[in-house]
């Protein structure tokens, strides 16, 4: 879905939400409250420029509107693969920015993320990841890497991969799985304006994940282990 | 890729006082040993999971000589291999045993 | 003789670094928590998941560490991998030791368990800034050959400092990704000095990506450490502010520059090829005021 239908259908109380290259900024209505979007599109490759505008942004947020929810729209093809980015630090810069979304969070704004495209590793982990309702649309594309190159990395035949897919959450891309697994909280359906009245509703700021992952029976071993580690002796 | 799993046991060996030890790194043509207490009787069993398949006569020859060394019982010996080579093999299990006994001291 | 913290797997350097039989382990080898997903892929998994962690102290102060171990998988997160690192976070969160240290070598998240391993990283970032939130400082430390790259090159920057020796790497996708992405023309990744004025210590350490550089000894990571601690934490809005001045003023400065040289050079180095040549005092003397840096 293009970014502006989802605006559109998330904002229906009105928008004004602007696109700069792969940037978006602006703010939405969600019944009477107002929020901050911050988002990009085109499959953005994140490079530093790109996280450093949307850190911008974040810290414009926290200056301008306490308390003000966050709504990042995701769409996202990873960090930028470029020499120049990674001699740069583009791993600082993402940092920054994750570091920015996390004081925004603790300065009392909800935090809401939609993947409504694509959301490939290292870009989603500095803004979409650090959401306190992470959520998609059920056709977003969501990743580290597909199977075929799994089975490169793995040795392990492509079809022997796809069986295991079917029994776990762990291996396949896809929206379905990191809900599975807690990475996702909720697939966004219908109605997305009442969908995010209801994230915003329940809003639980502590990192939920594996306890949803346990729960949901795709992640049974993180909360776990985090338990033992807090019990040993 | 499949894992094969090993299990040796030898009897008879001197009942030996330590403190739970690993060595090696389970990285390409290296292995992980961890040496335990264990209430066997006397006996040293060896437990090998490896990544290289057909390789359980060298494995038997290498645990055998390596038993023969050290007549160690009442300890359980788990190793994790990624094609280490016998000597290598032989070395970390040295180096395992040792340590396992100089903690224990 | 001092020991060098890069030829030395993790179990070393935590005995290197800490005071001597301070170490405590949580989830030792011996218990035995490893990956069930390397396991259903028939694939070999270390018993403690290429990461040791606990509690121990470094002159005295008691301190939480994990400690990646480069040699299993390249140091890659996965489910229990990471958890184990988010318990100990978390922990701190809790017990609030002097600091948490995280001794990272890693190329990021471990592919055979792809999304366990994103969100795992997603866990250990948010658990980072958890810890400094609640007053502990988190101390990385980047040394060995794999270098700390993937998601786990950002989380490293989630920290309080970073410590870094020439030798040690980090960024976040590597050279080879990049690679085979674009290919060699972007970036050459067997060229190891283009590589090294790229992610090393030193290029680092001149942009403001790391907090200290030492020479490649336990002694001299430790002495570094115990500076880390003792500067303590600002986990601020101002110091968010202060970060986001530096950054841009880094891309506006150097965002044009072809090669880690031309950095430098920019930065007021005369000679900037002198620069590998030289060792870490000299280096980190003639680095004064031509370096950018936070505070």
């Amino acid at each position: 879905m293009g970014w502006k239908s989802v605006v559109d259908q998330s904002f229906s109380s009105g928008h004004q939400v602007r696109q700069q290259g792969d940037l978006l900024t602006g703010e939405g209505r969600c019944g009477k409250q107002t929020v901050a979007v911050i988002g990009t599109t085109n499959h953005a490759e994140v490079g530093v420029e790109l996280a450093l505008a949307m850190a911008a942004a974040v810290l414009d947020v926290i200056r301008s509107h306490p308390a003000r929810p966050i709504v990042f729209l995701v769409d996202t093809s990873g960090q930028r693969l470029r020499h120049r980015d990674e001699m740069l630090g583009l791993n600082g810069y993402m940092a920054h920015l994750a570091k920015c979304v996390e004081m925004a969070r603790r300065r009392g704004h909800a935090i809401i993320s939609l993947v409504y495209e694509q959301a490939l590793s290292g870009g989603f982990l500095a803004n979409g990841m650090m959401a306190d309702v992470c959520a998609a649309l059920p056709e977003a594309e969501i990743r580290v890497m597909g199977l075929p190159a799994m089975a490169r990395v793995t040795r392990i035949s492509e079809e022997r991969l796809t069986e295991l897919s079917m029994s776990s959450p762990v291996f396949a891309p896809g929206a379905k799985n990191y809900l599975k697994m807690g990475g996702l909280d909720e697939l966004w359906e219908g109605d997305l304006s009442a969908c995010l009245t209801d994230a915003m509703e329940h809003i639980d700021a502590s990192d939920h994940r594996r306890k949803n992952g346990f729960e949901r029976g795709g992640r049974m071993l993180a909360d776990v282990v985090v338990k033992r580690v807090l019990a040993s002796a | 890729m499949t894992i094969e799993n090993l299990k040796y046991r030898f009897d008879g060996g001197k009942p030996t006082q330590g403190v739970t030890t690993i060595v090696g790194v389970l990285g390409s043509g290296n292995l992980e040993v961890m040496v335990e207490p264990a209430a066997l009787g006397g006996a040293c069993e060896i437990e090998v999971s490896t990544a290289a398949q057909g390789f359980g006569k060298t494995w038997q020859a290498v645990m055998k000589d390596f038993f023969a060394r050290h007549r160690v019982g009442d300890i359980r010996i788990s190793v994790n291999d990624a094609g280490a080579t016998p000597a290598i093999v032989s070395l970390r299990l040295d180096q395992a045993i040792e340590t396992y006994k100089g903690k224990g001291k | 003789m001092s020991r060098s913290y890069y030829e030395s797997n993790a179990r070393a350097r935590i005995a290197g670094l800490l005071d001597a039989n301070s170490f405590h382990e949580w989830l030792p080898a011996e218990a035995r928590v490893t990956s069930p997903h390397l396991a259903t892929l028939e694939q070999p998994a270390a018993f403690d998941d290429g990461v040791v962690i606990g509690q121990g102290s470094i002159a005295g102060k008691n301190i939480f560490i994990a400690a990646q171990e480069g040699g299993f998988m390249g140091g890659a997160v996965g489910e229990v991998h990471g958890a184990k690192i988010v318990g100990v976070l978390e922990r701190a969160v809790r017990d609030h030791p002097a600091a948490v240290l995280l001794l990272l070598e890693t190329g990021g998240v471990r592919l055979q368990e792809a999304n366990a391993g994103l969100i795992a990283v997603s866990e250990v970032m948010r658990a980072i800034l958890s810890a400094r939130a609640a007053g502990v400082p988190v101390v990385v430390v980047i040394g060995g050959q794999y270098g700390c790259f993937g998601g786990m090159g950002i989380a490293a920057r989630c920290a309080s400092a970073i410590i870094m020796s020439e030798e040690g790497r980090l960024g976040l996708s590597g050279p080879e990704v990049i690679e085979t992405a674009r290919g060699v023309e972007e970036y050459d990744a067997r060229d190891r000095a283009l590589v090294w004025r790229t992610v090393g210590g030193k290029h680092r350490y001149l942009i403001g990506e790391c907090d200290a550089i030492v020479p490649d000894s336990m002694e001299a990571f430790q002495q570094a450490i115990m500076t880390c601690i003792e500067n303590g934490d600002d986990w601020s809005l101002e110091a968010l502010k202060q970060e986001h001045q530096l950054l841009n003023e880094r891309v506006k400065r150097f965002g044009t520059c072809k090669d880690g040289r031309d950095i430098w050079r920019e930065l007021g180095w005369a000679d900037p090829i002198s620069i590998a040549m030289m060792d870490n005092d000299e280096f980190v003397k003639a680095a004064q005021g031509h370096r950018t840096k936070n505070n």
